[in-house]
C-alpha cells in the first residue's frame, strides 16, 4: 500500500514536469495552429545553459538566468522565423519547426560535444526529504514538485486575472476581432511563444540534472508533448495539466506493476493456448505493462481523438 | 530539369568515386559506425582509438609487409542498418578489404549477413568483418559465418565470469535482471539467469524485467521496484542513456548494493555518475586499465592522452583488433587475399598490450582472453575517464574465460 | 476546425506538367543509360537508394500535396509492405515456390493498401490536426509493438532472407547490385506512371478540391471522407510497393523501417522536393539521398547542413526546389529568360561563394575544436592547410565577406531582371 502512495508522487513529478512543456506548447498550438516539433529542443537548450551558467555561477544562477535565454531565443525565432513562414500556410510552419530542432541538435552536439554533461543536483537539495517503507523520496523531487505548481498558479492568475491574459484569451480564439480592436497581435504571438518557450526552458534546467543532459534528450522526450495537448484540449490550460497528470500516473503505474497479458486474458476468460511456444501469438501473450507503458499515452490519444475529437476539457475540434 | 537535376547528381557521384582511387601502399579499414546523431559519441571515440591504434602501433613502426601503412576510414552509419549496408557497398568499392563495426548489435547482424552474401556473390573483391565490440552471443553461434571475427568477449562470456564473482560474495541472496528490451538485454537477461541458478541455486531472482531501449525518460518506477524488492545485487545489461538513467535513478531512490554491468565507463558515463557511482557500480571487460599492466600499457595511454586529450581509452580491445590484424597479414603475406588472411586470424595466439593474451578460437571466430571485473572509483586510478577524478579498476581477473565453453556454430569454409 | 494541412505551398496547377510523353520517355532513358555511366556497385547502390525513396516521396505526396492531409507515421505502411515482403521472400525459399521475385512488390503493395484501409477507416474521418495526431499514435504503435512481436518483425534485428534463392526470372538470379538496379526502375516507371494517372482521375481531382474546400465538396455531392480514403488506401499501395522494393535491395527489414524518425524524413524530402508539382518529390528524394549517403562521407555535420538547408527552403522557396524551377516557367514563355542569365551569374556565384565560405568556416571551427592534437591539418574543397594558423582563417573570411558584399550589392539588380522578365504581369512567378 505504501508503495501506491510512493508511486502517486513520482507519477505527480513526471506529470507537472509534462505539464511546463504542454503549459507553453497548447497557447502556442491553438493560437497560431503550429505544432512546435522544436519545442522540446528548448527544453533541451534550458538544460545545457543551465549547466554552463552553474559551471559559473551555480545552480540557482542557471534556473534563473537560462529561461529568460531560451525564452528569448524563442520570441527570436518567432519574430524572425515563423512569422515569415505563418504566410505560407502551416505546412510550412511545421516544416520550419521540423527543421529547427535538426538545427538545434547539431548547434549543441557542436558547441557541448556528444557526450553526457555532468549536470548535477545541487548540493542543497542533494538529501533524501523522507522515506516510505523503505523508499526515499529525494528533496529535489519535492523542489521539482514546488516550482512546477507555482508556475502553473502564476500561469492561471495572469491568464485569467490580468488584462493581458484576457487579450490572450480572446487571440486564442478570434485574433482577427482582437486585431480590429487595435491590440497588436503579432507582438501578443511573439510574447506567448516566448513565454512558451521559457517554461520549456525552466521544464530543461530542472529535469536536467535527474533525467540527464545530453544531445538526445529532447528526441527522447519526442512527440509525447503534442500527445498530452491533444488528450487536454487544444487551448485548455487545465486540460494541460489534467493530460500531464493522467500520463504521468498511468505510465508509473503501468511501470510499476508487472501485470501480464495473459493475466489479463485469463481473467477474462481466455485460456492460455496450450503451446505457447509455437502459438503466432506469442508476443502477445507475453506482454508486460512496463514493456508497453510508453505507448498507452498514445493509444490513449487516439482513442480520445475517435470517440471525443475536443479532448478531455477543449471547446474547439482537433 | 530532370535531365539536368540527374546530370548534377552524376556529377556529385563521380566526385564521390573519384577520391576513391587506391594507393598501393596503403591498407584500409572502413570504421562503419555511428559519426552523427544520438550515438555518435561512443562511436567517435571509436573511431579515434581506431586510428590511433593504427598509427601508434603499426604505421610508427614501419607498417606491416614491406613497410604498407594502415589507414582507418570512418564511414557514418547512422546506427541505422540500411545506411549501414550502403556505407559497407561504398567502401567494398573504395577497395577496402577490411571493415570494422562495433555498436548495436542489430547492425553487426546485418553487416555480417552482408558480408557472407557479397563474398559469395562476388569472389573477387572479398572482405572481412572485424566485429570489434557487437557481443550478441548470435553472432558466434547460430549466426556466424567465417569472415566474421569478434574481438570482444560476447555477452555471454563476460556474464560467465561476472557470475563467477558474484557467486563467490555470500552476502549476496536476492538479485535483480534489468534490461533494454532487445537481443542484447534478452541474452544478458537468460545468461544471468542460467549462470546464477547454476553456480548458487540459493540466490533468489526477485526481479527479471525488459524496458524499452531509449525510450525510457524516467526510471523511478523501475528503481522502486528494485528497491521494493530487497535486491542485493543489480545486473543490467543497459548502455549509454540507458546506463546512466538507470544507474542514477537507483541509487538516488535509496538502493545501496552493487550494481553489476557492462558498459557504465567512458563517454561521458564516467564522469556524470561521478562520487554518486562509487561503490556501487561493479563492471565486466576485457582489457586493464588500472592499476597499469606494463610501462607499454602505460606508453599506449599517455600516447593516447597526447593525441586526444578528451578521449579515453574506454574499448582497450581495439588496440588487439589491429595488432592482429597486422600480425595476419604479415603471417599470409598478403594485404589482398582476405581468405589467407582470415586463415591466418583462425586460431591466432596474440600478447595484448593490455595485459592479455587473445586467443582467437578457429571454430567460431570468438576471441578468448582475460575478463576482469572493476569497480568504479576514485582511488588508486592512474588512467581517469571523461576529465573526471574517476575511473575503473580492476578488482577481480578471470583467465582466459569461456576457454572451453561449446558454440553452436557450424562454420563453412570457402 | 484547424487547418493545420489545408493549405499547401502553391496548388498543384493543371498544365503544369502536360500529358505528354517526352518526360517519361526522356526518364525511362535516363533510367537505362544512368548505369553505364556509374558502373561501379556504390553509386548502383545509391541510386537503387534514390529510387526507392522516389517512390516512397510520391506516394507520401498524395497525401500531402495532393489531397492536403499531413501524415506523421506513413513509413509504417511502407515498413508493413517490406516484412510482409520479407515474409513471402523466405517462404519461397523454405517451400519452393515457383514466384518469380520481380512480382514480389505487388504483395508489398497490397498489404500496405490493406493495412491503409485498416487505418484508414479510423483516421481519414477528418483532416487537418486529427488526421495528422492519429496518424502519429498509430505510428507510434507500430514502431512499439516493431519490438514487441518478434514473430512478426524479429524484433530490433529485424528479419532477413536471400532474394536469389527464388526461381531465376528469365535467367536472371538477382545476384548483381545491377540486376537489382532494373527490377527497381521497371516498379519506378510503373509506379509514376500510375500515380500520375490517379491525380488525373476523377478521384484524384476530387482530392484536390476537398484539400482546396472541403465544405464545397460536400455541397457538390461527393464526400470528403471517401474521397481522403481513396487517396490513403492508393497511396498505402504505393508506400507497400516501395517497401518490397527495399526488401529486395536490402534483403533486411528492421524497427528503423517503420520509426517515427522515417516517417519524418520523408515528410521533409518531400516537402524539400516541393509539394505542389508531381515531380517536386523526385527532386527532393534525389536531392536527400545524396545529403544523407554523399555529404556524410565527407563532413560529420551532414545533418548540420540537411537542418540549415530545410530551414531556408522553408523560409524562401516554400515551394520546395521544384517550386524554384517552376517560377522560372513564366519568363521562358515569354521569351525573357536571356534577361536573366546575367544577373544570375553576377548574383548567384558570389552568393555560392558565400554559402561555400560560411561552410568552409563552420568546418574549420569544428576541425579546430575536435580534431586530436597535433592534426593541424585540414582539407577542405581540395585545399589542404593548417587548421591553427591565421592565414587560412583570414582568407576564408574575406573571400566570404567580399562574395557577400557582391551579392548584396547586385541583389537588387536581380531583382529588377526578374521583374522584367516576367512582364507582361502574371501570377506564375509569385511563389
Amino acid at each position: 500500500m505504501e508503495l501506491v502512495l510512493v508511486n502517486l508522487i513520482d507519477g505527480l513529478v513526471t506529470g507537472l514536469l509534462l505539464f511546463m512543456l504542454s503549459a507553453g506548447l497548447t497557447l502556442i498550438f491553438s493560437m497560431m495552429g503550429v505544432l512546435n516539433f522544436a519545442h522540446a529542443s528548448f527544453y533541451m537548450l534550458g538544460a545545457y545553459f543551465a549547466f554552463q551558467i552553474s559551471l559559473a555561477l551555480g545552480f540557482w544562477m542557471g534556473l534563473l538566468i537560462a529561461p529568460i535565454i531560451v525564452g528569448v531565443l524563442g520570441a527570436g525565432v518567432e519574430r524572425y522565423g515563423l512569422r515569415r513562414v505563418h504566410q505560407y500556410g502551416h505546412v510550412p510552419e511545421l516544416i520550419f519547426t521540423f527543421g529547427l530542432a535538426l538545427l538545434i541538435e547539431e548547434l549543441v552536439q557542436f558547441l557541448w560535444g556528444k557526450n553526457q554533461m555532468a549536470y548535477n543536483i545541487p548540493d542543497v537539495l542533494n538529501f533524501t526529504a523522507f522515506a516510505i517503507a523503505g523508499n526515499s523520496i529525494p528533496a529535489y523531487k519535492i523542489f521539482m514538485i514546488f516550482i512546477s505548481v507555482a508556475i502553473f498558479i502564476g500561469l492561471l492568475y495572469v491568464l485569467t486575472r490580468t488584462r493581458v491574459g484576457m487579450i490572450i484569451q480572446a487571440a486564442l480564439n478570434y485574433p482577427k476581432t482582437v486585431e480590429a480592436l487595435g491590440h497588436n497581435v503579432p507582438l501578443i504571438f511573439m510574447g506567448v511563444f516566448g513565454v512558451g518557450t521559457a517554461l520549456a526552458g525552466v521544464a530543461g534546467v530542472i529535469a536536467g540534472p535527474v533525467l540527464g543532459t545530453f544531445p538526445g534528450m529532447a528526441f527522447v522526450l519526442g512527440s509525447i508533448v503534442f500527445v498530452t495537448i491533444v488528450i487536454g484540449g487544444l487551448g485548455s490550460l487545465w486540460g494541460a495539466l489534467v493530460a500531464s497528470l493522467l500520463i504521468g500516473w498511468i505510465t508509473t503505474f503501468a511501470k510499476s506493476y508487472n501485470l501480464a497479458m495473459s493475466d489479463v486474458l485469463n481473467a477474462i476468460g481466455i485460456a492460455t493456448p496450450e503451446n505457447l511456444a509455437d502459438n503466432v501469438f506469442r508476443d502477445l501473450w507475453t506482454v508486460t505493462s512496463p514493456q508497453i507503458a510508453d505507448i498507452l499515452p498514445y493509444i490513449l490519444m487516439v482513442l480520445i481523438l475517435i470517440f471525443r475529437p475536443y479532448g478531455l476539457l477543449g471547446n474547439r475540434d482537433a | 530539369m530532370r535531365k539536368s537535376m540527374k546530370l548534377g547528381l552524376g556529377a556529385v557521384l563521380a566526385l564521390t568515386v573519384s577520391s576513391a582511387a587506391v594507393t598501393a601502399d596503403t591498407i584500409k579499414v572502413a570504421f562503419i559506425d555511428p559519426l552523427s546523431g544520438p550515438f555518435a559519441s561512443t562511436g567517435t571515440n571509436g573511431l579515434h582509438q581506431f586510428e590511433f591504434a593504427a598509427d601508434y602501433m603499426i604505421n610508427q613502426n614501419g607498417g606491416v609487409l614491406e613497410g604498407d601503412m594502415f589507414e582507418v576510414i570512418g564511414f557514418d552509419n547512422k546506427i541505422s542498418p540500411k545506411e549501414s549496408l550502403i556505407q559497407l557497398q561504398v567502401a567494398i568499392d573504395q577497395g577496402i578489404r577490411f571493415i570494422a563495426q562495433g555498436n548495436s548489435s542489430g547492425v553487426a547482424n546485418a553487416i555480417t549477413e552482408a558480408v557472407n552474401k557479397h563474398n559469395k556473390r562476388n569472389p573477387d573483391d572479398r572482405v572481412l568483418f572485424l566485429n570489434y565490440a557487437a557481443v550478441d552471443p548470435a553472432l558466434t553461434n547460430d549466426k556466424c559465418n567465417f569472415w566474421h571475427f569478434r574481438f570482444d568477449a560476447n555477452a555471454d562470456i563476460k556474464m560467465d565470469a561476472l557470475t563467477d564473482v558474484m557467486a563467490a560474495d555470500e552476502s549476496i541472496k536476492k538479485v535483480y535482471v534489468i534490461g533494454q528490451d532487445y537481443s542484447f538485454g534478452k541474452a544478458v537477461a537468460a545468461a544471468a539467469v542460467a549462470n546464477l541458478t547454476a553456480k548458487r541455486p540459493d540466490i533468489e531472482i526477485v526481479g527479471n524485467e525488459l524496458h524499452p531501449i531509449g525510450k525510457v525518460k524516467d526510471f523511478t518506477p523501475y528503481s522502486r521496484k528494485i528497491v521494493a524488492s530487497g535486491a542485493d545485487a543489480v545486473i543490467t545489461g543497459n548502455w549509454g542513456s540507458d546506463m546512466l538513467g538507470l544507474g542514477k535513478s537507483v541509487i538516488e531512490n535509496g538502493y545501496t548494493g552493487p550494481i553489476y554491468t557492462y558498459y557504465a565507463a567512458g563517454s561521458g558515463i564516467t564522469g556524470a555518475f561521478g562520487e554518486t557511482g562509487k561503490g556501487v557500480i561493479r563492471l565486466v571487460g576485457e582489457g586493464q586499465i588500472n592499476p597499469p599492466v606494463s610501462d607499454a600499457a602505460s606508453d599506449y595511454y599517455n600516447a593516447f592522452k597526447v593525441k586526444f586529450p578528451d578521449g579515453n581509452v574506454d574499448q582497450p580491445r581495439i588496440s588487439n583488433v589491429i595488432g592482429m590484424l597486422a600480425q595476419a597479414i604479415n603471417a599470409a603475406g598478403t594485404a589482398d587475399d582476405v581468405v589467407a588472411i582470415a586463415t591466418a586470424l583462425e586460431g591466432m595466439e596474440y600478447d595484448g598490450i593490455f595485459g592479455s593474451k587473445i586467443f582467437m578460437r578457429p571454430n567460431d571466430h570468438q576471441a578468448i582472453q582475460d575478463v576482469h571485473i572493476s569497480a568504479h572509483t576514485n582511488e588508486g586510478v592512474t588512467f581517469t575517464y571523461d576529465g573526471s577524478d574517476y575511473g575503473t579498476v580492476t578488482e577481480t581477473t578471470v583467465s582466459m574465460a569461456a576457454m572451453d565453453s561449446t558454440s553452436t556454430c557450424d562454420m563453412q569454409r570457402p | 476546425m484547424s487547418d493545420t494541412a489545408k493549405t499547401t505551398a502553391s496548388p498543384q496547377r493543371a498544365g503544369a506538367m502536360s500529358l505528354t510523353l517526352g518526360p517519361w520517355i526522356v526518364a525511362a532513358l535516363l533510367l537505362l543509360v544512368l548505369p553505364f555511366i556509374f558502373d561501379n556497385n556504390s553509386s548502383i547502390t545509391i541510386m537503387n537508394q534514390m529510387w526507392i525513396t522516389v517512390i516512397f516521396a510520391l506516394a507520401y505526396n498524395m497525401l500531402l500535396g495532393q489531397g492536403g492531409m499531413l501524415s506523421f507515421g506513413h513509413a509504417v505502411y511502407m515498413g508493413m509492405g517490406g516484412f510482409l515482403c520479407m515474409h513471402v521472400m523466405n517462404y519461397v525459399e523454405d517451400f519452393g515456390i515457383a514466384l518469380p521475385l520481380p512480382v514480389l512488390p505487388l504483395f508489398g503493395g497490397l498489404f500496405g493498401m490493406g493495412f491503409a484501409m485498416l487505418i484508414g477507416a479510423i483516421s481519414t474521418s477528418g483532416a487537418g490536426t486529427r488526421f495528422a495526431m492519429i496518424s502519429l499514435g498509430v505510428g507510434e504503435l507500430v514502431a512499439a509493438c516493431s519490438v514487441i512481436i518478434v514473430a512478426f518483425f524479429g524484433g530490433e534485428e529485424g528479419i532477413s532472407g536471400d532474394r536469389t534463392y527464388g526461381l531465376p526470372f528469365f535467367g536472371i538470379e538477382f545476384l548483381k547490385q545491377i540486376e537489382v538496379y532494373y527490377l527497381i526502375s521497371f516498379w519506378l516507371m510503373l509506379s509514376a506512371a500510375l500515380m500520375y494517372l490517379f491525380s488525373r482521375t476523377p478521384v484524384g481531382r476530387m482530392a484536390n478540391a476537398v484539400r482546396d474546400n472541403p465544405e464545397r465538396a460536400q455541397f457538390l455531392g461527393y464526400s470528403s471522407r471517401w474521397v481522403r480514403f481513396y487517396s490513403f488506401m492508393a497511396s498505402g499501395f504505393f508506400c507497400g510497393i516501395a517497401g518490397g522494393l527495399f526488401a529486395i535491395n536490402y534483403e533486411i527489414l528492421t524497427e528503423e523501417n517503420l520509426n517515427t524518425s522515417s516517417s519524418g524524413i520523408i515528410l521533409l524530402v518531400t516537402f524539400l522536393g516541393g509539394v505542389g508539382f508531381f515531380f517536386g518529390p523526385i527532386i527532393g528524394a534525389i536531392a536527400f539521398t545524396l545529403l544523407q549517403t554523399v555529404l556524410s562521407l565527407k563532413t560529420e555535420l551532414w545533418a548540420f547542413y540537411a537542418g540549415a538547408l530545410f530551414l531556408a527552403t522553408v523560409m524562401y522557396f516554400p515551394g520546395g526546389l521544384a517550386g524554384l524551377i517552376m517560377m522560372h516557367v513564366p519568363a521562358f514563355k515569354f521569351r525573357n529568360a536571356g534577361k536573366l542569365v546575367m544577373p544570375y551569374v553576377k548574383t548567384l556565384i558570389p552568393g555560392l561563394i558565400t554559402v561555400l565560405g560560411i561552410a568552409a568556416l563552420v568546418e574549420m571551427i569544428f576541425h579546430y575544436r575536435h580534431a586530436s592534437v597535433g592534426d593541424d591539418e585540414m582539407t577542405i574543397f581540395w585545399t589542404t592547410f593548417d587548421s591553427h594558423s591565421v592565414v587560412p582563417w583570414v582568407i576564408v573570411t574575406v573571400i566570404t565577406a567580399i562574395a557577400s558584399y557582391i551579392t548584396k550589392t547586385t541583389a537588387p539588380d536581380l531583382k529588377e531582371a526578374w521583374g522584367d522578365a516576367n512582364t507582361p504581369p502574371t501570377t506564375g512567378g509569385d511563389a
